[in-house]
């Protein structure tokens, strides 16, 4: 049975640009290995020469033309829920030093 | 009240009249199903409408008819939070494709609802606006992820409510509030414009009091949508094939259910027996590892579809930041539920190399194996049935402190979803609290499926 750790924690959460509190790691801990112990339960099944599913229907790769939709929608508009923003344009902290 | 009924309301008084006094009824919300009032917008539209009518114009099949949608459709005149704190400022630009369809069919969305935040949860406990209680029982959860719309048909505050259904959101509120919940075959209806969860399940769907109910918004927002390469032909134009042979899942009447569950499907089976209805039980073995297939597919998606929140576009930025790293954590931190952060870490873990074959790769094998068993039991069988969840509502808090139990109750909803076929629950009698039958028909055959749910509706009353 997997067991995780907290620093397995911690590494997924730097993964999945969390910062988690030492509680939150202790809880997070005990819930994905019950989780994960759970779910470990597939490796009792056959799945030789089986292929996986992706998703749900018959459709093949959906095409349409390589053409400019207009949805309607403003720059600014999008812009709107920005939380910070100058002239048109998305801001973030200095990347760059 | 149906919306045929509010239609004849509509008729006899005016849109306005109907959407104002609805408007009074989502104010006294007693369950807390709520998280927004449209007023403004609702009322001036009612207006439009109403001046249509007048004008002798033709203002669409839901004429006037007050909807609500869950919080993470986009709509104008309210937030869309998807109920976690993230979104809790976000005005959407930009309207989803069925609430433009309700809107161009006459009808009126007055408010939106609560629901697990990003829709990661089995009874809308996981809100950070705090929970939905069931209407029936205040100490009782509503269920979720669709807990509030489920909630605000069950309270009639209106004939209809949007909600999404991933792995059972759509079913289980509606079972524990004994309202109709339809999932719709898989790429039935435009998820333009709604926040997605996992996308390789996620549907839209309506909570209703009736079967005819959910047809008639069916009949709205399905079909095909250039903005979701996902939507197929609509499955609602086919006509309804005739039930005759019934497959009862036999593991779903398993000792896992509850007694007052057990009672109630068993009863509504022997009255279909008793109406000529060929009914046996099938036993689909794999149906076992349904809930593990979904809570490793799901989350590895949910994991990916939450990368996009990163402060940047839009979200709640905390002001402590001071580089973009922190940008991101901070945000994140700060506008994710404990689920969401469960989900995510789960969906990073069983898609990080190294554990992708052994988990992803071979859930989404049996998924195939789920798909194939399903498809085979339908086609010996017109419809399979079975309880829709193995419990009534539970208490508050009963599920909270272990979510794995609280994953539990997805377990006869989940293969629905998987496999991308309609199911839809439907309320039959019970001893106490509200009990939902569950149907569920192949890929596309969603009309044969309502047309027999409106048999089960009958022959429960």
């Amino acid at each position: 049975m997997t067991k995780i750790s907290p620093s397995d924690v911690q590494k997924l959460a730097a993964l999945s640009a969390l910062t988690l509190t030492d509680e939150e790691v202790a809880s997070m801990q005990t819930d994905l290995t019950q989780i994960l112990g759970y779910v470990e339960q597939l490796r009792d099944v056959d799945t030789a020469d089986i292929e996986p599913t992706y998703q749900p229907h018959d459709l093949e790769t959906v095409v349409r033309q390589d053409a400019v939709i207009e949805y309607g929608v403003s720059q600014v508009e999008l812009l709107k829920n920005a939380p910070e923003q100058a002239d048109g344009s998305l801001v973030v902290p200095r990347v760059i030093e | 009240m149906t919306i045929n009924e509010v239609k004849a309301i509509v008729s006899s008084s005016s849109a306005l009249e109907v959407v104002k006094a609805a408007i009074e009824r989502a104010k006294a919300d007693r369950a807390h199903a709520l998280l927004e009032l449209m007023e403004e917008r609702a009322l001036i539209r009612a207006g439009e409408i109403d001046e249509k009518l007048n004008n002798g114009i033709d203002a669409g099949s839901l004429a006037g008819v007050p909807f609500i949608a869950k919080d993470n459709f986009l709509t104008f005149g309210s937030h869309t939070t998807a109920a976690a704190k993230i979104l809790e400022n976000f005005e959407a630009p930009f309207q989803s494709e069925a609430i433009e369809r309700l809107e161009a069919a006459g009808a009126i969305c007055i408010a939106k609802a609560n629901l697990d935040a990003f829709a990661h949860g089995g009874s809308t406990e996981n809100s950070a606006f705090g929970p939905t209680t069931n209407p029936h029982d205040s100490t009782r959860v509503a269920g979720g992820s669709s807990g509030g719309s489920a909630a605000a048909v069950a309270l009639d505050i209106v004939p209809f409510a949007l909600g999404t259904d991933t792995g059972g959101s759509i079913r289980e509120p509606a079972s524990f509030t004994g309202v109709v919940g339809l999932k719709p075959t898989y790429g039935a209806v435009s998820r333009y414009g709604v926040v997605a969860m996992a996308s390789s399940t996620d549907v839209i769907g309506p909570l209703t009091h009736t079967v005819e109910d959910a047809k008639l918004v069916m009949d709205v927002i399905a079909g095909k949508d250039t903005k979701d390469s996902t939507t197929i032909e609509n499955p609602y134009d086919v006509s309804a094939t005739e039930v005759k042979k019934v497959g009862v899942i036999k593991e779903w009447l398993s000792d896992g259910v509850a007694d007052d569950v057990k009672s109630s499907i068993l009863r509504t089976l022997d009255t279909l027996k008793s109406d000529g209805y060929e009914v046996d039980e099938v036993s689909l073995p794999i149906l076992q590892y349904a809930l593990a297939v979904y809570y490793i597919i799901v989350p590895a998606e949910v994991a990916s579809n939450l990368a996009r929140y990163d402060g940047i576009r839009y979200g709640v930025r905390p002001g402590t930041t001071t580089n973009l790293a922190s940008v991101y954590s901070e945000t994140r931190n700060h506008g994710f539920m404990p689920e969401n952060k469960r989900r995510i870490l789960i969906g990073n873990y069983v898609l990080s190399s190294g554990y992708y074959d052994a988990y992803f790769r071979q859930a989404a094998k049996v998924r195939t194996l789920l798909t194939n068993a399903m498809n085979e039991a339908l086609e010996t069988y017109d419809v399979l049935v079975g309880p829709t969840v193995p419990t009534v509502a539970f208490k508050l808090g009963e599920n909270t402190r272990d979510p794995l139990s609280m994953y539990l109750a997805d377990q006869m909803t989940v293969s629905a979803s998987l496999t991308g076929m309609p199911a839809v629950s439907v309320p039959v009698e019970s001893d106490g609290l509200p009990v939902g039958f569950q149907i569920i028909g192949a890929r596309g055959s969603d009309t044969t499926v309502m047309a027999f749910a409106s048999v089960i509706e009958g022959a429960s009353v």
